[in-house]
Parts: C-alpha cells; sequence; structure tokens
C-alpha cells in the first residue's frame, strides 16, 4: 500500500513542475504588462517599478528566483493589491472558499449516494424517474442562473434568508451560495451512485447474500455499498473541479470575500503572481485529490492494489 | 432480419419519449433562435428611452420586457441564444476535428507514438483547464474567433481517448490488412478506414459536449471573458439580469430560463443518444 502510494506521489510531482512551468510562460509571453494603466507611467518609473520585482531580469532567472521562493512557500508580492503578498491575500479568502467549497462537497456525496440508492431501490418506478428528471436538470443547470434564482425565491420574495453578502461567522450568508455549488455535483453523484448500484445488485455475491436470508439493508450496506461506491470515488476529483469552477462565480454573485475574485481579476490586471498563485493553489488541491482518489480506489477495491 | 448499427439506433432513440420530446424542443429552440427576432419589430440595439426595465406584456410589443437601457429582450434573448449555439457548434466542431486526428493517430499507429501521445493527454487532464482556457481568453483579448478555438480545446481530450480505444481495435481488422496489403500509406488508410469506423460513438460524445461547451460559454460570458457589449450571448444576459433582479427580475428570468431549457433539453437528448448507440443494452 505504501509502496503504491509512494509510486503515484513521484508522478504527481512532474505534473506540478510542468505545471508550474507552462503557467509561468503562458502569463509572461500575454502581451499587456502589470503597470499598464489608463495614463502611461514615465520610463524612470517603470524601469524603477520592473526593477523593484525582478521584470527586468532575463526570463530564465526569473522563473529559477520563483522556483526557489515557491519552495519556500512564498508566492511573491502582487503587483496589483500593494503591499501585499499574495500569500497574505490567498490566506485571507482560502478560509472563505474552503468553508463553502468542503460543505458543498460533503452535502454532495452523501445527498448524492443517498438518493442514487433510493432510485436504484425504485428502479422504474415513478420515483426513480421523478429523481432523474430532476438530476439531469441539476447537471444542465449552471450554479451561475441557480444562485440567482434562489436569491430571488428565498431572499427577495419569501425574505427568509439574505440575497448576498457576508459577515463573519454568519452561517445564513452561506447557506444559498453553498446549495449552488452542491447541486450539480449532488445529481451527478446521484446518477453515478444509480448505475453502479444497479450493475452491483445483479452481481452473483448479492443473490448469495439474499438467499442467506440476510434482510435488505444488511445486503446494502455490508456487500453492496463497497463496490459500489467505486464509480463515485472517480467523480471525487471532478467533482471538486467543479465546485473550485463554480466557486468564482458563487462567490462573485453572493459577494463572498474568498479567492474565487482572485483568479479573474488578477487574469484581467495582468496581476502575475496573484495568477500563478491561484493555479498553482487549484493545482495543488486537484492533484491532492487525484492522490486521494487513487488510494481509496485501493481501499474499496484490494485489485487495483497489485496491477502492474 | 438484419439491422445495421444506424438503423437500430435510430429506432431505439425514437422509442424513448423523453429523447423525442427533447430533441423537439431544442430544434424550436433554435428555429426561434433563428427566426425569432424577425417577428418582433424592434431590434436588440435599438434603445427605447421611453419603456426603461418595462415588465413583460404586448405594450410597444416588448414581448420579454425591456433591460435598463431600454433594450428588448425578447429579441436580445434569442439574438443572444444564437450566439451561444454557434459557440457550441464551431468549438464542438474544434474539439471534435481535434479528438478525432489526435485519437486515430494515436490508436492506429500505436507503440511508442501511442505512450507519448496518451501521456500528454494524461498530463493535460490533470491540469485545470478552465483557468488555462481563463487565462487565454484574457491573453489573446477580445477576440471571438480565439474564444472558439480555446473553448474547444478543452473539450477534445476525452474525445481522443474514446476515438483512440476505437481505432486500437479497428487497426486488427482484416480490411486494414487488406488495404496495407494493397500499399495504402498511413495517412491514408487513418482517413480512408479508421475516421470513418470510429464516427457512430463519437458523435454520440460530440451531442454530449455541445451543451457543455455552452455552459462554458455562458460561464466566460458571465465573468466578462466572453462575448462583448454591445453583443449579448446568454451568459452575458444572465450576468446582465442578476444584477437587476430585485427590481426587474424578468431580465435574468428570460435568458436564464432559455438556457435552462436548451441545456436540460441537449442533455436528456445526449443521453438518449448514448443509450441508443450502447451496445451493452443490446439483445
Amino acid at each position: 500500500m505504501l509502496r503504491y502510494f509512494l509510486k503515484r506521489l513521484g508522478g504527481a510531482i512532474p505534473t506540478l513542475f510542468i505545471i508550474v512551468t507552462l503557467s509561468f510562460l503562458l502569463v509572461r509571453i500575454a502581451p499587456g504588462g502589470p503597470f499598464d494603466e489608463e495614463k502611461s507611467l514615465p520610463p524612470e518609473i517603470l524601469a524603477n517599478l520592473e526593477s523593484a520585482y525582478g521584470l527586468d531580469q532575463p526570463l530564465w532567472v526569473q522563473y529559477t528566483r520563483y522556483l526557489r521562493s515557491l519552495l519556500h512557500g512564498d508566492f511573491g508580492p502582487s503587483f496589483r493589491y500593494k503591499d501585499f503578498t499574495v500569500t497574505e491575500l490567498i490566506g485571507q479568502g482560502l478560509p472563505v472558499t474552503a468553508e463553502i467549497g468542503i460543505a458543498a462537497l460533503l452535502l454532495a456525496l452523501t445527498l448524492g449516494m443517498l438518493v442514487g440508492v433510493f432510485a436504484a431501490l425504485r428502479q422504474n418506478l415513478a420515483a426513480d424517474y421523478t429523481v432523474m428528471t430532476l438530476a439531469v436538470a441539476g447537471i444542465a443547470v449552471p450554479s451561475f442562473v441557480v444562485l440567482p434564482l434562489l436569491g430571488l425565491l428565498f431572499g427577495i420574495y419569501l425574505r427568509w434568508l439574505p440575497v448576498a453578502g457576508w459577515e463573519p461567522g454568519s452561517i445564513r450568508h452561506l447557506i444559498l451560495p453553498v446549495v449552488a455549488l452542491t447541486l450539480p455535483p449532488l445529481a451527478y453523484v446521484a446518477r453515478l451512485t444509480r448505475a453502479s448500484f444497479l450493475d452491483v445488485l445483479q452481481r452473483p455475491f448479492i443473490r448469495t447474500a439474499f438467499s442467506k436470508g440476510l434482510p435488505l439493508h444488511t445486503v446494502i450496506l455490508r456487500h453492496a455499498l463497497r463496490p459500489a461506491l467505486i464509480p463515485v470515488a472517480g467523480f471525487l476529483a471532478p467533482a471538486v473541479a467543479s465546485i473550485m469552477t463554480g466557486s468564482l462565480v458563487v462567490e462573485s454573485i453572493a459577494g463572498l470575500p474568498g479567492v474565487g475574485r482572485y483568479l479573474v481579476q488578477g487574469a484581467l490586471n495582468r496581476d502575475y503572481t496573484l495568477v500563478l498563485g491561484m493555479v498553482i493553489l487549484y493545482s495543488v488541491v486537484l492533484i491532492g485529490m487525484g492522490l486521494a482518489v487513487d488510494l481509496l480506489y485501493a481501499w474499496l477495491d484490494p485489485r487495483v492494489r497489485y496491477e502492474r | 432480419m438484419t439491422e445495421t448499427v444506424w438503423s437500430s439506433a435510430r429506432r431505439r432513440l425514437l422509442a424513448n419519449p423523453g429523447a423525442r420530446i427533447s430533441l423537439g424542443v431544442v430544434a424550436a429552440l433554435v428555429v426561434l433562435a433563428v427566426i425569432g427576432p424577425w417577428l418582433n419589430p424592434n431590434a436588440a440595439q435599438t434603445l427605447d428611452w421611453s419603456h426603461v426595465a418595462t415588465d413583460p406584456g404586448m405594450a410597444h410589443a416588448h414581448w420579454f420586457g425591456t433591460d435598463r437601457l431600454g433594450r428588448d429582450l425578447y429579441v436580445r434573448t434569442l439574438e443572444g441564444a444564437r450566439v451561444s449555439m454557434i459557440v457550441g457548434l464551431v468549438a464542438s466542431t474544434v474539439s471534435l476535428g481535434l479528438g478525432l486526428i489526435y485519437g486515430a493517430v494515436a490508436g492506429y499507429v500505436g507503440g511508442r507514438t501511442d505512450d507519448v501521445m496518451m501521456r500528454i493527454i494524461e498530463i493535460l487532464g490533470g491540469l485545470p483547464l478552465i483557468f488555462f482556457v481563463i487565462f487565454l481568453t484574457v491573453i489573446f483579448g477580445r477576440n471571438e474567433y480565439l474564444l472558439f478555438v480555446s473553448i474547444g480545446a478543452v473539450g477534445w481530450l476525452t474525445l481522443a481517448r474514446i476515438v483512440r480505444g476505437q481505432a486500437l481495435s479497428i487497426r486488427r481488422q482484416e480490411y486494414i490488412e487488406a488495404a496495407i496489403a494493397s500499399g495504402a500509406g498511413t495517412a491514408r488508410i487513418i482517413y480512408k478506414h479508421v475516421l470513418p469506423n470510429v464516427l457512430g460513438p463519437v458523435i454520440v460524445y460530440a451531442t454530449l459536449t455541445v451543451p457543455q461547451i455552452i455552459l462554458l460559454e455562458s460561464f466566460l460570458s458571465f465573468l466578462g471573458l466572453g462575448i462583448q457589449e454591445p453583443r449579448a450571448s446568454l451568459g452575458t444576459l444572465i450576468a446582465e439580469g442578476a444584477g437587476e433582479m430585485e427590481a426587474a427580475p424578468w431580465i435574468l428570468l428570460a435568458p436564464g430560463a432559455f438556457l435552462t431549457l436548451l441545456l436540460v433539453c441537449l442533455n436528456i437528448f445526449g443521453d438518449g443518444l448514448r443509450d441508443a448507440f450502447d451496445t451493452m443494452e443490446r439483445g
């Protein structure tokens, strides 16, 4: 198991390295610099600014310098948010983003699996069709449509919850954004669980379990659930990616001070270090999730450990 | 009775009421987006200052109401939908082309080439590609053609994998051996024999790509990175409506409902198509 994990980890590091290098090059070859403004700066000041941020150095010097500071956990200074380092900016926003993201992920997984098992047990009955039609809608409708609609219904007509805004420690402000982020992966998990559950229920060992006289819930919990969850585990990384992408718009609609806005804002402002920091952060989360999924696979399906 | 794959797939597709209805709805929406604006006397860019943010109604033919600047929402929604549909089609075609060629070459040539090409796909698949699209749209500015290409560039990875899998099994077929024996070159075999035979599953997957790409385009336009004013797509209209929903909810509801209906129906139809072609369920 440990060897398997180390092998996977060894594969992830080059990927991360490629991501860092590619994104570094991409932002540097972009036309326009971080100090382009409506009114152009006098050349002396521009030169001073560029040398202060090390932008006058050759590209490969900048690159090795950036890599070295990355290894120390330093993402460098932000070019636009003066007096802030990227590490500080991310540190301020990350708790909010992580809070709604993790809540959405956990909700999507637990509710999705429950709904999926429920639909599978009522295969081809009215309840099954209703749930699965709703699931298609849940997958198809983007969070930037769902969230304003929820705000309209619960915020403006019913006046139960705030439409947007944020207060430290207030759960009420987070409910609608979390619901909007949860729905698409929830629907997907429900569909996956239903399909794989139906598949597992066909297998001989389930027939054996039933013919031993075991009650339904024992068969589900002890025998069917674990193999049925393998495809769901495979969806974990895409689910995290979808929640992270969704939080870009959800945070901006709901006015939450998370890190989502930094990516778009940073890209529009050519705030190189901020964009790089965000891409690296998101990549680390995604790659880490991929590793976690590999481990989960190995636990759910022992055959995986002995492959190759 | 022998039935070809295509005719049995068509029969199974038409036997599925969900797929039939959603195909009809999608067709209706497309027709509406193409000819709908002509049915209304208002133009998309005209500012009607005497009717700013009016409710939907029959007066002055503002059927879906007007926005903050007095532009007619019925016309703007339909023209925005047309833009979204064109982006969806063009970008899907781009990713279809890329995926087909890449996958067919990797699968047919095989060996070392295949290993390297699939390794590249694996690395690209591990990247948060949406962020690269955001990058690209920012770097290359407000170029809508580039938007098509960069959106299309996201969708081709899975397609390439599917095509490769198909091509791997095709290269062992006897007609390929016959083609090689009769002296056909690799490029010719891929073009004449491999590509036509992988088309079935690829078309199914491409159908499911279209709604994903329309969604992605709306997402980018919503963030202000896609289609620019005064032109509109469904995404920009929804962004506009989300800001006005307290006073004028119809500015959000009109494009929101159109996008929702389009995406849901495209997805149901794509699922139906996949089930119709799925050989696992047949027989």
